[in-house]
Order: structure tokens, then sequence, then C-alpha cells
């Protein structure tokens, strides 16, 4: 009969519709109501109709190798021996495995021999430019880069937000051990501890060690505590970046001076590379 | 008379066709006897008729791949001159007859391979494109991808982008001492803009009719649009659909001479979206450009990973340290690519149910479990659509126990399942269901039938003969799919069928791909029993390492991907052993090349066919312009 097939379709539209309304007519206007949480039912794999997810308030959760632009393991602050210490060897591996060469290192060498030291003494990642790949993390030979789970980094001004340096890179050990714990673990058996990979060669092993190293630089410790405490209290996440100077602040929450200040350094430069430009023409 | 062909010569095999060649063609064909490279070599002004005979008699009728390759200062295997690299197949299966042609740097010109396959035109213009290598006899052969205003021919060794900075990646800045800056504050563009001599910028503000047309309308003839139609003095009309046209899924102009509502003529204009995706490949390492090729049809991310990872374990293979992908990596690595066959089909025929009118109501139906398979592929790969999952031996990493785990998130607990039971479930439950509904919705609609069947017809000759490739060959009753053609990976063992439809039309390419997502479940069930039997067998242990270099010679890697035969052809050359950065990268791109076909499948059509047409093809920009 003429039209049946599309007749077959129109009550495939309708059951599709009706599906997707289901769970409204179930829940009403709790489904807004913070204890009521219907997100399992709407998003999970058997959900029935087509089912929007509400970000920013509900968020799908990441698996864990989920991957966006790579963070720096360092120590965890409070650790008894060796605080805040870099996890990275400056070997340079990341920067060479990096499809869009992005990864910018600069190796610390020491100032009486001048032979290179096994620590970064500044490392960028151009986030623009960072494709997410994911093969500094998996060719790091000291699990000392990996890949985040915060993908939320829009900002408002490409050219001063978006080179990250190392204190914008660097989240604790204990910050990946909570985002992959799986990983973790399979990496821990790979190094046979939960500790670097070079904790026994160059590292602070003893607790004597610690104290004179303390003594000789100060504890620092408690300052960068104090910090994280600070961001923590602004950002409510505790195992978060640390909060650098007054980064990771929205713009409208700026003060006027800075948002002032910015506005007329971003003129500056704009002034300057027309008149650079002018002069090379 | 006409003399009967030699029935037998048809069945030779590759090595026997070659002899068959060089006795045959002495002083004009050659083995090509260079350390790693296959083939024979043509005498370039011979080249037509040499072409002519292998299609004719030896029965190598599907030009699958047509490049050029810029060998300067390599010193080692050739002289500097650049080479036609040519592919040749036959319809009903088998290996390559690779021939190439060298020609002069400076003065590049090879007779055009059009009138033998016009599946070598957009190939050709291609390569007079970025080489800058003449084809006499062309007929159009204007630049494709870049616009007229280009300076120089980019893919040529001595030419150099913007920000150019080496050769070879890794850039030597970033490490040790890699204090960071920004490009393009050390590079102003302003002074890289070169036009070329002869370039009449004046034309582009010219707005007067004839100007327009001749520039825009890429060659159509002006004059002749006045001339008198049908016993009535009326204008034929240009009409220009796109760049910024939502039919044409991306940045893609069609430019239509209409008489009346009727095309007469059509001409695909693209590489809006060009990137010099193979200028960039020959900058990176082997290993950068595995994610790389992600961005080509970034709908099917894992078949392009397929296709670069075959061509150059191909090339690896001939080295001395080489240990082949272990059976799970295999497994795993199908596993990925029917998935994603599925996910390309439910996408290409729901976004050509938007061309044909209904307005993403089906499409969001087909992307629901499109969803659910890129879930999985995130679990696993990291990543949703750029997956950047195989490796040279092996893969990223093996199948997650659990699909989700403990997360930041308050929602952690959805979708937590255990891998193989998630799969279990979709492959026997899930993705049949959509299909059927899928069926249900759409095969019987009359809506359907009246507008798609009939129309954009291609016969089985020209869908040959213009390289057409995928659902729209084999929608014109070409039996021809890479995986049963020549073989690769743990295919030959699976058990499927190749779907054929012999209609031509835009109904017959969706039946097609109806058809093969069935069977793509059909091979994935018997991939499941599989990856239970090989299950505990590492899958990464035989990756490459991050710097593992590639030993001399020239490869061809093809799969057959959702929108066609996706082809990697990779040269490692220059005067080491081995070598960290191809020396040729090339891509054969289905979405690009089974657009020749497009003007006529057209024409005669009306121009809201026109959308539906380009749609029943399924391109993908990032493919198309690479």
């Amino acid at each position: 009969m003429a039209g049946q097939g599309f007749v077959k379709g129109m009550m495939l539209t309708l059951r599709h519709f009706v599906d997707s309304y289901v769970e409204d007519f179930k829940y009403g206007l709790k489904r807004y109501a913070p204890d009521v949480d219907n997100f399992q039912v709407r998003q999970g794999a058997d959900a029935e109709g087509v089912k929007t997810v509400m970000y920013p308030d509900e968020k799908v959760a990441m698996p864990e190798r989920f991957r966006f632009v790579p963070f720096l393991v360092v120590q965890d602050h409070d650790d008894e021996l060796n605080p805040s210490k870099d996890w990275c060897t400056s070997c340079g591996i990341c920067a060479k495995v990096c499809p869009p060469q992005c990864i910018w290192i600069v190796r610390s060498d020491d100032p009486v021999t001048g032979k290179p030291v096994p620590e970064p003494e500044a490392f960028f990642i151009d986030i623009d430019i960072c494709m997410n790949c994911g093969f500094c993390a998996e060719f790091c030979p000291f699990d000392a880069i990996k890949m985040d789970h915060d993908y939320e980094m829009a900002s408002y001004d490409r050219t001063t937000n978006h080179i990250f340096d190392k204190p914008k890179l660097s989240k604790e050990v204990r910050y990946w051990n909570h985002i992959a714990p799986t990983r973790a673990q399979e990496e821990m058996e790979v190094r046979g501890s939960w500790n670097h990979k070079n904790f026994e060669k160059s590292w602070v092993t003893t607790k004597a060690e610690a104290e004179a190293a303390r003594e000789a630089q100060g504890d620092k410790r408690e300052e960068v505590m104090n910090r994280k405490e600070e961001a923590k209290a602004e950002t409510g996440i505790g195992d978060g970046p640390l909060k650098i100077g007054q980064g990771g602040k929205a713009p409208w929450e700026e003060p006027e001076e800075l948002r002032h200040a910015r506005a007329q350094a971003a003129l500056r430069r704009k002034a300057v590379r027309a008149q650079r430009r002018a002069e090379q023409n | 008379m006409v003399a009967t062909p030699d029935v037998s010569l048809k069945n030779l095999t590759i090595d026997d066709s070659i002899e068959h060649l060089v006795e045959k063609f002495p002083n004009i064909v050659s083995e090509d006897t260079r350390d790693g490279y296959s083939g024979i070599m043509i005498d370039k002004d011979n080249l037509r008729e040499v072409a002519q005979y292998a299609k004719d008699t030896l029965g190598f009728d599907y030009l699958s791949s047509a490049t050029a390759v810029d060998y300067l200062e390599e010193g080692f295997h050739t002289e500097d001159c650049i080479e036609m690299v040519y592919h040749a197949y036959r319809t009903t299966g088998g290996g390559a007859l690779v021939f190439k042609a060298q020609t002069d740097r400076e003065n590049s010109e090879v007779p055009s391979l059009t009138p033998v396959w016009m599946g070598a035109d957009f190939q050709e213009r291609e390569a007079w494109d970025l080489y800058g290598v003449k084809f006499t006899d062309h007929p159009s052969l204007n630049r494709i991808l870049l616009w007229e205003g280009f300076h120089g021919h980019p893919m040529r060794k001595d030419w150099h982008e913007a920000y150019y900075e080496e050769d070879a990646k890794p850039f030597g800045s970033r490490w040790p001492a890699g204090h960071v800056h920004r490009a393009e504050e050390k590079t102003i563009f302003g002074k890289n803009v070169n036009y070329p001599a002869d370039i009449d910028l004046a034309r582009l503000s010219d707005m007067s009719d004839d100007k327009l047309y001749k520039g825009f309308g890429l060659g159509v003839d002006t004059e002749a649009l006045h001339s008198e139609h049908g016993g009535i003095a009326t204008d034929q009309l240009i009409v220009n659909m796109g760049p910024h046209h939502p039919s044409t899924h991306g940045v893609f102009r069609m430019v239509m001479t209409l008489d009346g509502e009727e095309i007469t003529a059509l001409e695909p204009v693209m590489g809006y979206l060009h990137r010099n995706h193979e200028k960039i490949g020959e900058r990176n390492t082997w290993l950068h450009n595995i994610p790389f090729t992600d961005r080509l049809d970034y709908i099917s991310s894992m078949g392009n990973n397929h296709g670069y990872v075959l061509a150059v374990e191909q090339l690896l293979a001939t080295g001395k340290r080489y240990t082949p992908p272990s059976y799970r990596v295999e497994v795993i690595r199908v596993l990925m690519v029917e998935l994603t066959r599925i996910i390309n089909h439910l996408w290409a025929i729901g976004f050509w149910m938007n061309d044909l009118g209904a307005f993403f109501t089906p499409v969001l139906y087909f992307i629901q479990e499109r969803e659910r398979i890129m879930d999985f592929f995130e679990a696993v790969a990291g990543s949703r659509m750029m997956c950047n999952y195989m490796r040279f031996g092996g893969v990223f990493a093996d199948l997650p126990e659990r699909i989700r785990s403990v997360n930041t998130l308050i929602n952690d607990r959805i979708r937590d399942y255990n891998t193989m039971q998630f799969l279990t479930e979709m492959i026997n439950e899930r993705i049949p269901r959509t299909i059927d509904e899928l069926e249900t919705y759409l095969t019987d609609n009359e809506i359907v039938h009246l507008r798609a069947k009939g129309v954009g017809y291609l016969s089985r000759e020209d869908a040959i003969n213009y390289s057409a490739a995928g659902p729209v060959l084999r929608g014109s009753g070409v039996a021809y799919d890479v995986r049963r053609a020549d073989p690769y990976s743990i295919y030959p063992e699976l058990d499927f069928d190749v779907a054929v439809q012999h209609e031509g039309d835009m109904y017959a390419r969706y039946m097609v791909r109806v058809m093969e997502m069935r069977e793509s479940v059909r091979i994935l069930k018997q991939i499941l029993p599989r990856l239970e039997y090989t299950a505990g067998e590492s899958a990464t242990d035989n990756n490459s390492a991050y710097a593992d270099k590639v030993p001399l010679g020239e490869s061809y890697g093809r799969v057959e991907n959702g929108k066609g035969e996706l082809g990697f052809y990779v040269v490692s050359a220059g005067n080491k052993r081995s070598t960290g950065n191809p020396w040729r990268y090339h891509v054969r791109a289905p979405s690009f090349i089974n657009l020749t076909p497009l003007g006529k499948m057209s024409t005669g059509s009306k121009v809201a066919d026109v959308v539906g047409i380009l749609g029943s093809i399924d391109i993908v920009l990032g493919e198309t312009d690479r």
C-alpha cells in the first residue's frame, strides 16, 4: 500500500518523541532538585530517547585514559623528604616526540661544574598548539608528564595565558593517583615502588638528609601549602595546580585596575608590533 | 577488424606482467631495481602508450593513485628529478602494478593519463598544484587545492612555508635550551606574501559579469551562456553553491551551469581547508604522523591510523629487526576499524538524510548509537574522535578492564561497565537494533524512494574509469573491496560478504552502506571470541620506540575505509641506511578522488538533487582538502 513505509517511519519518530519525555513526566520539576540524581537514568547506556547533558551543571565523567593538555608530575608539596620536587629529569624525550613541537624545555646546568643536572630549569607548553595526542605521557620513561582530565581551559587572552610555564603545569603526584588510579597502580608495578624511578640514585632518601637540606634552604613547605589552601578556598579543588599570582581568575572577577592595566599592556604590545611592521616595510 | 584481446594476459601475476611489459616495450620500460623499490620505470614520452596497454591488455583497469615525488638532493637512489608514481589495480583483485616516469625538475612535463583513466584528472591537477608538473593534454590543468595567486609549488623540497624552522622534526630549538617563543612573533607574516609574476590582482575587484564568471566559474564559457535553448532565447545561469553552504558538509563549492533548473555542467571547487598535510608529514618523524592522520577523515580516525601504520610496517618489515604485530593486536585493530565503519556509515546516511530534507531527526537517532561506540573509543584510546590509537607493531594500550572508572566528578558511577560485557551487548544487541531501526525508518520510505532512486546515476564503467571507491564504486555494481581484493590484517580468515548493488544511483549507495554495516556486525561477532581467546596477551610489547628509524624503500598501504580506499604512499629515502623522517608521505584520499565523477553524476539533475548526490558520495572536507 502506498505510504505504508512513510507511516512506519512516522510511528518510529513518535516513539522516540515519547521516549524522550517519559523521564521528564516521571520526575517533573524535581528533575532539577539537587538531591534527585536521574542523570544515570537519562545518560546510561540503556537510556531510551534523545536527551541532553545539561552542561555545565551536569558533566559526563571522563574515563581514566581521557587525555587533554599534559601536566607535570611533582612530588607532593607536604612530602617529608622531597617536597615539591620535579619528577621530570629534563631528558627531552617529550619535546622530541611531540608532533606539533609545542614543548620547550630549558635544562638546568650545575653552576659550578657546568654539567647538566637532571631537573628542568624551565618547562613550557603552548596549549594553543598542543594536539592532545598523548605521546609525551606515553614515551616519558620517568612517568613525569601525564595527560590531564581538566578540559575547561578557555580564556579571554591567548597571548598572555596560553603558554603554560612550570608552576602552572605542575601538579602533585597524588592528583595523578586520584584521577587515574588503575594506571597509577600499573605504573607503580612497573617501577617497583610508589617512588620516582631514580629515587635511590639522586633523591633525598633519609630524614636526616631532608633535615639538612631544609636547614640549608629554609623550609618552603609552609609557604607552598598556604598558597595551596588559598587556591582551594577559591576554587574548591584541593588537588589542582597552585595558584600563581593573579592567574585562575575570570576577567569579570578581576579588580578594575588590573583589567585596565592589562588592556593598556595589550594596546602597548599592539603599538610595538605595528611599529615593528612599519620599520620592516 | 578488431583484434581479440588475449584473455590469458589479464591473469598474469604482477611479476609476470612486469616481465611481459619489459619484453613488449624494450628501451621504454625497465624494471625499477632501486633498493626497496618495486614496479617499472617508463620513459615519459611513451607513458600513455604503455599505460593504455596495461589497462586494455593486461587488465589493470583501476588507477588507484597517481602522485609525484621530488628527489632534490636525495643523492642515493636517483639524480635530482621529479618522479610520477602510479598504482594501477585490477578490479578482479590482486596487487598493484606500480609504474613511474621521471621528469626534469626545471621543465617538468609528463603526458596526462586522463585519456586512459579519467580518475587521473584530480590527482594530476593536485600534482600540478603542489609539484608544478605539467600534464600534456590534460583537459583543465588548473590549481585545485590552492588559489591561482599562490606563488610556487609548495611540495617541492626547496619551497619553505611561512614559519619555516628546519627541514625535519624534532627541532633543535626545543631542547636543551628551549626558551619559548611564538613562531608568529619571529616571522611577521606580511613579509612572506608573494604573488606570482603573472597574477592579475585587479581581476578580484572587477565585478563585471564576464570577468567574475571567468574568474570564479573556472573556465565556464560565458559566450555560450547567451545562446538559444530549445527555440527560446534564454540565458543559461551560473550558480555558485558554497563554500559556506550548509549542505556541502564543510567549506566546499560547486559551480553549476543551469538551463532552467537542469544542470548542464558542474565543477567542484575545493581547497578551503587545505593545510598541506603532506608537507607537514614530511617534516614530521614517522611516529609524529599517526595523530596527524586522525585529522584527515575525522569521522573515522581509527581507519586512518590503520592505513598509515600498515604502510610503514611494510617498510619496517624489510629491515632486519622486525617482529610483526601479534595476533591480539590484529584482532583489536579490526575491532576498532569495523566499529569505525559503522560510525562512518551511520553518520553518512544521517547527513545524507539531512541533505534530502529530513532535517536532523534521523541523524540524531543514529548518532545516539555512535556516541556509545565513541564512549568505548574514549575509554580505550583516550579520545572520542582523534583516537591516535595504533602504533607501528602494536596499539597504544590494550582494552581496559572496565569502561568507566572512579573519577573526580560526581556522576562517575554511570556507564561503569566491564569492557567485554559492554562490547558484547553493543555488538549483539544495540548496534543490530539501531540498524534495524534505521531500515524500518528509511528503506521502505516512499519519500526516500522518490528522492533517491534513479538520481545521481554512475555506470559501472564510469565508476571504474573515474577511480571511484567505496560505496560509490560498489553501488555501481563493482564488487571491489580492498578487504577482499587485496587482503590485509586478519581479514582473510574472517567470514563476510562484499556488499554490492547494481543500480548505480543514490539509493544503491544507501543500500550498500546498510549492508556493509550488517557485514561489519557479522565481522565483529567473529571478533568477540577471538578477543576472549587472546585475552592476557600483550598488545603493546612490540610497539616501536619513540625514535625508530625506517629502512629505505617505498610502500603503499591501503585499507578499505568507510569512505572508500584510503592509501598511504610513503618513501623512506636519503643517503643513510634508514631515516627518521619520511621523504614522501602521500595520502590517497577517497573523499577527494570520489569527487572526480561528481560532475558526471550531477549533469541532468536538478539543483536540489545535487545536494543529495554530494551527500551520497559521503565526503569529509578534512580529507578532501588535506
